[in-house]
């Protein structure tokens, strides 16, 4: 077998992030950035040089980032209120409840080093509640882009999209996946791999390795079909119905929950639009024991050879 | 408009208070009764609205973060043009957009969905820092309950508004002593309020909440204290004007049958300014 991203460079998402921010607010003064004291983990020092009297820290304070946030984008502002996500999700939840998603503002909640990445902090610092919580609410798309492309043109996307959003963010460095020019669409997925076994729904630090686990399987002739979902909600129904139709069967791989997330999203479709058997990899609903945060997603299934093994289980299941 | 004329518009919005509680069986009457000569001087005095165009970029904003008396701001958004008076009595009723808590999204003139309490004041925050970001002179005028300065989120915001040196943000704490289940000082007694904003980097006026002169002259521009965000700690009478509610805990939220509405509104009607 051959690893298609075998020497490839790996890249921090929030460098992304940031550099495409800076180039933005450069050209739209009511580009400001909210932060709860996470200037560094956000990565927002360079804003802060360029921009100083946009770059908004509140202190540890999140209810009341959020809150600043709705108020900024009444404004008139384009608020991308920047936080490690467990906190910005979990402690403001109720606040991007009532002050974004029910008062439709425009506020763009960037959820920092989401899903697994702070790995040995322990299950405090884990966002693996984020899809589930803020995929429950109405008016704020859920996007988690998959390399740095994507988070750059989810950034652009975001800009110009008129309401509120959650954007999920890695820390952890991940391989290019996406062509250099790659547009983001909000709803739409993208086909990485065309295939007619089985297709595996992928999103964020899970899509190259589903990649990967894709081309171990070729070594055993089957042919998986590979789907980056950044878009959790709205999700991509038309795909996600002809990969139940054409491929019979539905693997998917998320940094997160299985209960709620990615794979719930894609089940919701199947057993409403298309029923085909269907496997969910994911946290299985427990805290995560000490481990970084790529040794996490090995020990719950998801290293590419693990994938790739359920694939094969789950092939048996295909009528 | 003068004092006196302030005094009677209070008083007519109280009546329809009375009149929508009492047809819609529900509503939170103690707190609108003491959040309601605020109101009336905020929109009848102070604040630059306009109905006709209720989302230009430059007016006053008006947080009620006590968004559970958003009939007593209803009332006064239909009196100043932005809802048709006769809308008043959809109050609670099926698809109204006149639910219980204010919807920015369908009701012209409110800025933000208030209901959890300890919402406004950070949203405050943020529309003071957008004018202050854009050099604007434009206010924002935030009034919370006395209870709901129990929310721990209120004082992240009192932080940040010093910090920010928003003195182009006033806050209204409207000080009736009542939460819902029991008097503040049984339940957790955050009074005196005043030197608690002080030492928090606020200017702080107490004033008596029912009083217009006072309310007027609290609520001025020229009163303002450059680089301070200011707290108008308002004393109010929860039920204030109708002798059986005034400072009454058992009015939170309770209707009253037919011999109490036309006692109350007889209450009401007689005032004389």
């Amino acid at each position: 077998m051959s690893n298609p991203f075998d020497g490839a460079q790996l890249h921090d998402c929030r460098d992304a992030f940031t550099s495409v921010l800076e180039e933005l607010a450069t050209e739209n003064n009511d580009i400001v950035a909210v932060c709860n004291d996470s200037v560094g983990s956000s990565k927002l020092a360079s804003f802060r040089d360029k921009f100083s009297d946009r770059l908004i820290n509140v202190g540890i304070a999140e209810q009341n980032m959020v809150g600043v946030g709705a108020g900024l984008a009444n404004g008139g502002k384009i608020p991308f209120v920047c936080a490690a996500s467990p906190f910005l999700t979990g402690r403001a939840l109720e606040q991007i409840k009532a002050d974004v998603a029910y008062s439709e503002t425009n506020v763009k909640l960037v959820g920092i080093s989401s899903g697994l990445a702070y790995g040995e902090l322990g299950p405090t610092h884990h966002s693996i509640e984020d899809f589930a919580w803020i995929r429950a609410l109405p008016n704020v798309p859920v996007v988690a882009p998959a390399d740095r492309v994507e988070t750059a043109a989810a950034i652009r996307w975001a800009t110009e999209y008129q309401g509120g959003c959650f954007l999920r963010l890695s820390r952890v460095g991940v391989p290019d996946v996406l062509p250099e020019k790659h547009v983001f669409e909000l709803g739409k997925a993208d086909l990485l791999r065309a295939g007619d076994d089985l297709t595996i729904i992928a999103n964020g630090v899970l899509t190259h390795r589903a990649l990967i686990a894709a081309e171990l399987l070729s070594n055993s002739g089957i042919l998986a079909r590979v789907l980056n979902m950044a878009s959790v909600r709205p999700i991509d129904e038309a795909a996600v119905i002809s990969a139940a139709e054409e491929t019979g069967a539905i693997l998917t791989c998320e940094e997160h929950t299985t209960f709620g997330g990615l794979g719930s999203a894609v089940a919701e479709v199947v057993v409403d639009k298309a029923p085909v058997p269907m496997t969910r990899l994911g946290v299985p609903g427990i805290f995560a024991h000490t481990a970084s945060a790529t040794a996490l997603l090995d020990d719950f299934g998801m290293s590419p050879e693990a994938i790739a093994d359920s694939a094969c289980a789950l092939l048996k299941r295909k009528g | 408009m003068i004092t006196e004329k302030l005094y009677k518009l209070a008083n007519k919005i109280r009546q329809r208070d009375l009149q929508a509680v009492f047809e819609a069986g529900a509503g939170h009457i103690g707190g609108e009764m003491s959040v309601t000569d605020i109101l009336t001087a905020l929109y009848f005095k102070i604040m630059h609205v306009d109905p006709d165009n209720p989302n230009a970029p430059q007016r006053d904003r008006l947080i009620l973060s006590k968004g559970h008396t958003a009939l007593a701001l209803y009332i006064v958004l239909a009196e100043k043009g932005f809802l048709p008076a006769e809308e008043i009595s959809t109050f609670l009723q099926h698809r109204s957009r006149l639910n219980g808590h204010p919807n920015r999204v369908k009701v012209p003139g409110v800025e933000t969905n208030t209901g959890p309490l300890g919402h406004g004041l950070p949203i405050g925050v943020g529309m003071a820092k957008a004018a202050q970001l854009n050099g604007e002179n434009w206010r924002t005028f935030v009034i919370t309950g006395d209870g709901e300065m129990q929310e721990g989120s209120n004082w992240e915001a009192i932080m940040a508004a010093a910090h920010f040196k928003l003195d182009n943000l006033t806050l209204i704490i409207d000080h009736n002593r009542l939460q819902q289940g029991a008097r503040l000082a049984e339940t957790n007694n955050l009074a005196p309020l005043a030197p608690k904003l002080e030492a928090f980097g606020w200017a702080v006026e107490e004033i008596n909440g029912h009083d217009m002169d006072q309310i007027c002259a609290a609520l001025s521009p020229e009163t303002i204290t450059l680089r301070k965000p200011k707290c108008i700690v308002a004393h109010t009478n929860k039920g204030q004007g109708i002798s059986f509610m005034s400072d009454n805990v058992a009015w939170h939220h309770k209707v009253p049958n037919e011999e109490q509405y036309k006692q109350a509104m007889k209450e009401l009607q007689g005032v004389t300014v």
